[in-house]
């Protein structure tokens, strides 16, 4: 048989001897226990669960009520801000959280747009971590005024004050470009969910089936809604892509726009949105991989879904790379003072140790390990490089914002940064938050769009062609 | 003499040649614009509130070293900025009298025009004002004390701008030369700051505005201050 001279000599394998069932969509399982598999993660609900949500909890309330509370009440010097480095961890963690934000559009509309087969069963996970860490990003702006409880005079509505306002501001184009991306991505993340939660609504009973009911606006699965909803998506997936590049770019220009050397640079714009989807995409693995986990939707994710992020993750690298190294080549060939100062800053200064990790973390462990197979599909290599890629993204925005800072062009404006333990604990209270939310919604929402990873196995079939069994794809639309 | 309404370019000039860096421009300041005075530890926190401060650059080799005094204060820029970037026009600018306005009650804190300010010419209210019994009995009634979470900054002492304005208007005659005179330069004991309106050109202000030693802080921003140095021989400041 085959099998023997198989052994004899690998190279000589059949084809039909491959084994394809490592794919999910050419494994196919009946799709009730498909369903249940998914349900049964949803409302598994054990005593670490609650323990992890009670220690979250408490610490959402030490950092959002507790230290934001003492900061509203004294005034904004219990945090580490001082002249000249008027912003400093909240706009941070501001632009931290936004980059997080761009993974979920990411792999859910452009891979859409593009049939990326992989996308199928991750695009859920991934949406929902847009909409959270969009709430997260929102706080921030609100944390970091001097002012909280004047913020709605951002909002333009008739007013007493008779007073619009300055659409000048980079500040207010940021706000409506987040604004428009919350509604946006969320509606994005409702639109394939409907059929999902129908499906829920009928597995279900009690509170669960009463909030699906509501949720799944009546669907019954028919063609009509069937082909409603495909176009439904298929405009917002088109729409919600140039609203993601907008967001991070009009964020890149609250820097971009000003006067301050090493701020003001054109660049910033698709560094910024770079750096934003490969930090997002990184969390979205390290979340999947935590789902897969804590959940056992081993059957979901697999392998192939972790290999094909991982492609992502170094090809993202290359392209901040690239950026980056775009960035710092002009500012040291344009040999300004401040410029060179914020060079050395860098290399020499008291960022130093920071920024080297920073390189570390986001060009030398991607570029060495993600080229190899087997660290892609690793749970713990992967692991570890996708959140090292996040530690490192959250550094170059510390650098960028409160590094760049502390020089100035009279040299009697230099000054020094550390966090004070308000913003630490402000800063772990929104992780926390995030995570909570996270972990919440994964026992309410179904994590994996059963329908969609149905309709691509039903597409994707093996066919025998001679002696192989070749896998074929039918395009739907 | 500059007539009572209508526009003004209110001119500060500061002669480098004359500044002592003995900062009681500092301390004038502090007490006609009711400036928060916060404590040594907050000081070293980098939470001091001076709206002029004396840079003080030390030049040479010890022990031939010479200090050099630069005071630095808003420079009230033609094209501030601080303007375009604040997103509740708290910051705006006044095209009758070329002034920066500073609007402390639209001011959330966004805290974005000082980083974009050049010259770190902008204070923060990082806590609430500590005024003991009885140092309240000396605040400046005719200037707001500002609370927690505002932006501030030198305003050319507008409200003694408002006074000679409202003066003169009521008395139906021009503004005289020095009639108005901002803490900082009423205070100086070499008389380094002069105060005074361009547009009346018989004054010394916009005499001084063309001299040979004039030059503008970080002129190449395009800012174009309403603060003109002038250079002297041993304090030259590029």
């Amino acid at each position: 048989m085959s099998s023997e001279s198989a052994a004899q000599n690998p190279s000589l394998v059949w084809p039909e001897e491959e084994d394809h069932s490592e794919h999910l969509l050419l494994d196919p399982r009946p799709v009730e226990e498909m369903h249940g598999i998914l349900l049964d993660a949803m409302q598994r609900t054990g005593r670490g669960f609650w323990i992890l949500v009670s220690f979250l909890g408490s610490l959402v309330l030490i950092g959002l009520v507790g230290a934001w509370g003492f900061q509203i009440r004294w005034g904004m010097g219990v945090a580490g801000i001082r002249r000249p480095v008027f912003w400093g961890l909240y706009i941070t963690n501001f632009v931290f959280w936004i980059g997080i934000s761009h993974s979920g559009t990411f792999i859910s509309a452009i891979l859409r747009i593009f049939k990326a087969e992989f996308r199928r069963p991750i695009t859920r996970a991934s949406e929902l971590m847009t909409t959270f860490s969009l709430l997260v990003a929102g706080m921030y702006p609100l944390i970091h005024l001097g002012r909280t409880w004047r913020f709605y005079w951002m909002v333009p509505y008739p007013n007493q004050r008779q007073l619009w306002p300055n659409f000048h501001s980079p500040l207010m184009w940021d706000m409506l470009a987040i604004f428009t991306y919350l509604i946006g991505s969320t509606l994005y993340l409702f639109l394939p969910l409907i059929p999902d939660l129908a499906m829920a609504r009928d597995h279900t009973k009690g509170w669960r089936q009463k909030l699906y009911r509501i949720f799944s606006l009546g669907w019954r699965g028919t063609e009509a809604e069937w082909h409603h909803l495909k176009l439904a998506i298929t405009i917002f997936a088109f729409a919600i892509v140039p609203v993601m590049f907008s967001v991070h770019t009009i964020v890149s220009w609250d820097f971009g726009m000003t006067m301050k050397v090493g701020w003001s640079s054109s660049i910033f714009g698709p560094y910024f949105v770079t750096g934003a989807i490969f930090s997002g995409v990184s969390a979205v693995i390290t979340v999947l991989l935590l789902v897969r986990k804590s959940m056992k939707l081993d059957y979901f994710l697999r392998a192939e879904h972790f290999d094909s992020l991982g492609k992502l993750i170094l090809v993202f690298s290359f392209a901040w790379t690239y950026f980056f190294f775009a960035d710092y080549l002009t500012e040291w060939y344009g040999g300004e003072a401040v410029g060179q100062q914020l060079l050395t800053l860098q290399a020499r200064g008291p960022v130093a140790p920071l920024w080297y990790l920073m390189l570390v973390c986001n060009i030398a462990i991607p570029w060495l390990t993600l080229w190899n197979r087997r660290v892609r599909r690793s749970t713990v290599g992967l692991f570890v490089v996708t959140l090292g890629v996040n530690v490192g993204m959250y550094i170059e925005r510390y650098i960028i914002v409160t590094g760049f800072l502390t020089r100035n062009r009279l040299p009697f404006d230099w000054g020094v940064y550390n966090p004070t333990i308000v913003e630490v604990l402000i800063s772990i209270g929104s992780l926390s938050a995030f995570i909570l939310f996270y972990a919440l919604a994964s026992r309410i929402i179904p994590l994996v769009p059963v329908w969609e990873v149905r309709e691509g196995q039903i597409s994707h079939t093996l066919r025998r062609i001679g002696r192989a069994m070749v896998p074929s794809v039918a395009d739907l639309d | 003499m500059s007539a009572a309404t209508g526009e003004h370019d209110w001119t500060m000039i500061i002669d480098l040649d004359r500044c002592t860096g003995c900062q009681a421009c500092v301390v004038a300041c502090h007490a006609e614009n009711n400036i928060a005075t916060v404590g040594e530890e907050e000081v070293i926190r980098g939470h001091a509130m001076h709206w002029i401060h004396i840079e003080r650059y030390w030049e040479g080799e010890y022990p031939h070293v010479r200090a050099r005094f630069l005071p630095v204060l808003c420079q009230q820029c033609e094209r501030a900025p601080c303007e375009p970037v604040c997103p509740v026009f708290a910051t705006y600018h006044s095209v009758d009298e070329h002034l920066n306005i500073q609007v402390y009650n639209r001011c959330i804190g966004t805290r974005y025009c000082a980083n974009n300010c050049p010259y770190i010419a902008r204070v923060f209210n990082w806590f609430n004002p500590y005024v003991p019994e009885p140092l309240n009995e000396q605040l400046n009634p005719d200037v707001t004390v500002r609370s927690r979470g505002i932006m501030e900054k030198c305003t050319f002492c507008v409200q003694r701008i408002r006074r000679v304005e409202e003066t003169a208007a009521a008395e139906d005659r021009p503004i005289h030369e020095g009639e108005v005179q901002p803490a900082c330069a009423q205070s100086c004991p070499t008389q380094a700051i002069l105060f005074g309106d361009r547009l009346d050109t018989e004054s010394r202000v916009a005499n001084l505005t063309g001299s040979r030693r004039a030059f503008r802080l970080l002129e190449e921003l395009g800012t174009e201050p309403a603060v003109i140095y002038l250079k002297g021989g041993e304090t030259y400041v590029e």
